[in-house]
């Protein structure tokens, strides 16, 4: 705060030398005193200015830092487990962190199925709830609706786990299991005994979660579809189905894409809650009853204590792997809604 | 009568445009000075130009001497914030502080620059609006909210803050233009206060006012300046054709 | 061209799904508010917020020493979080030519949606790595790098909304930029900007995944931020896959304290938000 106090002196200062001066005495000694006074307070002030620009632009790039500094780690630690295996790593299923070896197919299985079928249940529910809300119900339950979605998804996954392992996990076990095992044991899909926490599990909860990130992007897509769409056709004598089916649905097209992908990533990367149900097993198989593993659990799970550099190798490799299909999918997710936006902005001008 | 602001040359480019041309002028001191032009011709450009308001815009190039008391404000080592200290500006519109009230607005120039004490405080404020004359219309109600004052309130509101400071200059960016005739009739006779004391250089598309307020007129066309002088000569007996052409109003 | 009785028959058939849609959604999610609420409500108790977790099988205990340890790790993200996530905002708002902006969004862009677990194994290999040990302070650095690009990107959607006449009027006060960036533009900002930040506080205080190789957890007191450090998340973790009736409760009730802590913050963000629109 010295500046400060010197710089309303300052003022004061000048404005009593303008003062005598007016009054026809000058003091020729205060006047000096204010100009060398001003000179200091200029230098202090144009240093201050660039020390703001430099410190913020410094903060604005630490961002970029830190992305580099990121991927350089992950790549670096991973080198030892990319020299070892190669392409091995990720079409071997061994996995023996005694034997030190590492192959991470069933955990790149287990993550591209689980969020895939996941993406695949939760798509249209979310399309449809988003619809529901924008379309058919009326403004003041999607102004109840729509919060609550959002609401939703910022529920910690810790949570989604917890409910899924205490909950969920028993009651498939004892319920939804032994009825798809009895009814349709004959598909290799539902064959095997009912172990509760399994890829069925897994994918459920993925979808529980995915579904309002879908939902409130949707909702936001089709909001910014243009009223003179649905006028088309409403004036064509559409009904509410065939204008859904006609305008706003081919409109929103790639943002709902974009939509879903988002959900995809949101999906692969997914650690707790996935890690709490799926069983954690190492396992390649057709039956969605049986335990699996993805690539976020395994690192959950054996990263705080791996028996050797190499295993921790392996696993840093998996990050990569996951961060990379992540920034890939987010990339997209991104394009595609951007896309969108953009053009219902064009559209609009 | 000195000259209080004195511009050589200056041209001021955005980028590829070239907004101000070669403009050479002198602002006598503790007088008034129009800059009259069409909408675009660059009037706002060059005032802005006299504090320095530019230096934000990083496409914004300015050249020539612009002198303040024989120093040129453009010169190496000139602290552009120092430079506005002694240059104040009020703009077109009023523009408080809103998260501010009424009596910390007024103060705002020290504030933001660090503390005043209390008492310095009250007296800055009570002598700042009575010089805007809003002084009897607010001293009750110090405490709430500028936005809560009217258009033209809020502008003298505004010319207080920037008298506050103590500048040199006052520079006005068609300062009446967004309010109404009794508020702009306000402003004018503020104005005419004002100059006994500071050196006023306003920018107005508006002709009568320009005729009623300013002691000097100065003529901007395309980025040129056509034509300055006494505002009385400059209203009746102009030199050329264009300015004579845009005041009878033919073009503009 | 199908009859009109038949397409209004479809019409009805599909506004009959779409609501089954909504309701398939919003269903499971009633379902989880519900068990969180009626288990948690019937295992929270005063010692779930005064004691620490009592030993394998012994009944009672609390999640005490979790809540501090999120409390002070989350502490620690908001302090190198929050000054990263705003000067670089006001950087972006500010200074930064459209090309580098650009750039800077997309790096935001791409570190917020990182898995969060990503995040932890490079805490990991920054700081655990060579500080020899998990530690509450890798945990708070985990929490950071998810922080910084939320509060960044809602700080500069909030700086840009401030009208340029402001900081103009500042200026022409003969204020320094730096001074008109914090006093002016900043606060006048700061509704908006509060909001970001809760909203990012309210998101790391339930992740999991990046302390589970920083801090790690605790099972005891911890107030040392070099030291292994208990959080109110790990804590539900590892209480919800044990296989104690006791702990699946204290789970709950973690998880119960962990919404209401979190919904508290959202609503409170979302005053702030609505305070700026309506204001």
């Amino acid at each position: 705060m010295l500046t400060d106090s010197t710089g309303a002196q300052h003022s004061r200062q000048r404005d009593l030398a303008s003062e005598t001066a007016l009054r026809g005495t000058p003091e020729t000694e205060n006047i000096l005193q204010t100009v060398t006074k001003r000179e200091k307070e200029q230098a202090k002030g144009m240093k201050g200015d660039l020390v703001f620009r430099y410190l913020t632009t410094c903060f604005a790039f630490s961002i970029l830092a830190i992305l580099a500094l990121m991927l350089y780690e992950m790549t670096g630690e991973s080198m030892p487990s990319i020299r070892a295996f190669g392409w091995k790593f990720v079409s071997s299923s061994d996995w023996d962190a005694v034997q030190g070896v590492f192959g991470a197919l069933p955990y790149l299985y287990g993550s591209v199925v689980s969020s895939v079928l996941a993406l695949l249940l939760a798509t249209p529910l979310s399309i449809g709830a988003a619809l529901f809300i924008t379309e058919i119900a009326p403004a003041r339950w999607g102004t109840i609706i729509a919060p609550l979605v959002e609401l939703l998804a910022a529920i910690p996954s810790v949570i989604y786990g917890l409910w899924g392992v205490l909950v969920m996990a028993p009651w498939l076990q004892s319920t939804v299991q032994p009825f798809l095992i009895e009814h349709f044991g004959f598909i290799p899909l539902f064959q095997g005994a009912p172990y509760g926490v399994s890829m069925l599990a897994a994918i459920f909860i993925l979808m529980i979660m995915v579904v309002p990130i879908i939902t409130s992007i949707t909702r936001e897509v089709l909001l910014a579809v243009p009223l003179s769409q649905k006028e088309a056709a409403i004036a064509l004598g559409a009904t509410r189905w065939e204008t859904i089916k006609m305008a706003i649905l081919p409109y929103g097209k790639s943002g709902i894409l974009g939509a879903a992908i988002l959900g995809l990533g949101r999906a692969i990367g997914e650690t707790m809650a996935v890690t709490m149900v799926i069983g954690n097993a190492p396992n390649i198989s057709l039956s969605l009853l049986s335990p699996a593993y993805t690539m976020p659990s395994v690192i959950a799970n054996e990263f705080a204590e791996t028996t050797s550099k190499l295993h921790g190798s392996a696993l840093m490799e998996i990050g990569l792997i996951l961060m990379v299909v992540t920034l890939i999918v987010n990339g997209l997710a991104r394009l595609l809604i951007w896309s969108v936006s953009k053009s219902a902005n064009g559209g609009a001008a | 009568m000195s000259n209080k602001v004195h511009l050589e040359e200056v041209n001021i480019h955005f980028g590829k445009t070239h907004a101000v041309r070669d403009v050479s002028m002198s602002f006598p001191e503790n007088s008034v000075t129009a800059i009259i032009g069409p909408s675009g011709c660059g009037k706002s450009t060059l005032l802005r130009s006299m504090n320095r308001m530019h230096d934000l815009v990083p496409s914004a190039r300015v050249t020539g001497k612009i002198l303040v008391d024989n120093g040129d404000i453009y010169g190496r080592g000139v602290d552009p914030v120092s430079i506005r200290r002694r240059v104040g500006m009020v703009f077109q519109k009023p523009n408080p502080f809103p998260a501010m009230s009424i009596y910390d607005n007024v103060v705002a120039g020290y504030k933001l620059n660090g503390r005043l004490p209390r008492e310095e405080a009250n007296e800055i404020v009570e002598s700042c609006l009575k010089r805007v004359a809003l002084w009897d219309e607010v001293k009750d109600r110090l405490k709430t909210n500028a936005m809560t004052l009217s258009g033209g309130q809020q502008q003298r509101l505004c010319i207080a803050r920037t008298i506050a400071v103590k500048p040199e200059v006052i520079l006005m960016d068609e300062p009446a233009s967004a309010l109404d005739p009794i508020s702009t009739l306000k402003i004018e006779e503020l104005i005419e206060e004002l100059k006994t004391r500071y050196t006023i250089i306003i920018v107005t598309h508006n002709m009568q006012q320009a005729a009623r307020v300013s002691d000097y007129t100065a003529f901007l066309y395309m980025g040129d300046l056509v034509e300055c002088g006494e505002t009385k000569k400059i209203f009746t007996t102009p030199e050329q054709k264009r300015t004579e052409d845009y005041i009878t109003g033919r073009f503009g | 061209m199908h009859g009109m009785a038949y397409r209004k028959a479809k019409n009805h058939l599909m506004n009959l799904v779409m609501l089954a849609c909504t309701l398939a959604v919003l269903i499971p999610l009633g379902l989880i508010f519900f068990h969180i609420l009626k288990m948690g409500v019937s295992s929270l108790s005063l010692d779930f917020f005064t004691q620490i977790p009592k030993p394998t099988g012994e009944a009672g205990g609390g999640m005490a020493n979790g809540m501090l340890g999120s409390l002070i790790m989350i502490g620690g993200a908001s302090l190198i979080g929050l000054p990263i996530g705003i000067l670089g905002a006001i950087y972006l708002a500010e200074f930064g030519g459209s090309k580098v902006s650009t750039v800077i969004r997309f790096g935001a862009d791409v570190l917020s949606g990182t898995p969060s677990i990503i995040t932890g194994m490079v805490a990991y290999t920054l700081l655990v790595v060579p500080m020899k040990g998990f530690s509450g302070l890798a945990g708070s650095v985990a929490l950071a790098l998810i922080m910084i690009p939320i509060v960044l990107r809602t700080t500069e959607e909030q700086l840009k909304m401030v009208p340029g006449s402001l900081r103009e009027a500042s200026l022409a006060l003969g204020v320094p930029f730096w001074r008109t960036s914090l006093k002016v533009t900043l606060r006048s900002a700061m509704s908006g900007v509060l909001t970001g930040i809760l909203l990012a506080v309210a998101r790391v205080s339930g992740e999991t995944a990046p302390l589970l190789f920083t801090a790690l957890g605790n099972q005891f007191w911890s107030r040392d931020i070099s030291q292994p450090m208990a959080a109110l998340p790990l804590q539900i973790f590892s209480f919800a896959i044990a296989p104690y009736e006791d702990w699946h409760k204290l789970a709950w009730a973690g998880a119960l304290v962990l919404v209401t802590v979190m919904f508290v913050l959202s609503l409170t963000a979302r005053f702030f938000g609505r305070s700026r629109h309506s204001g």
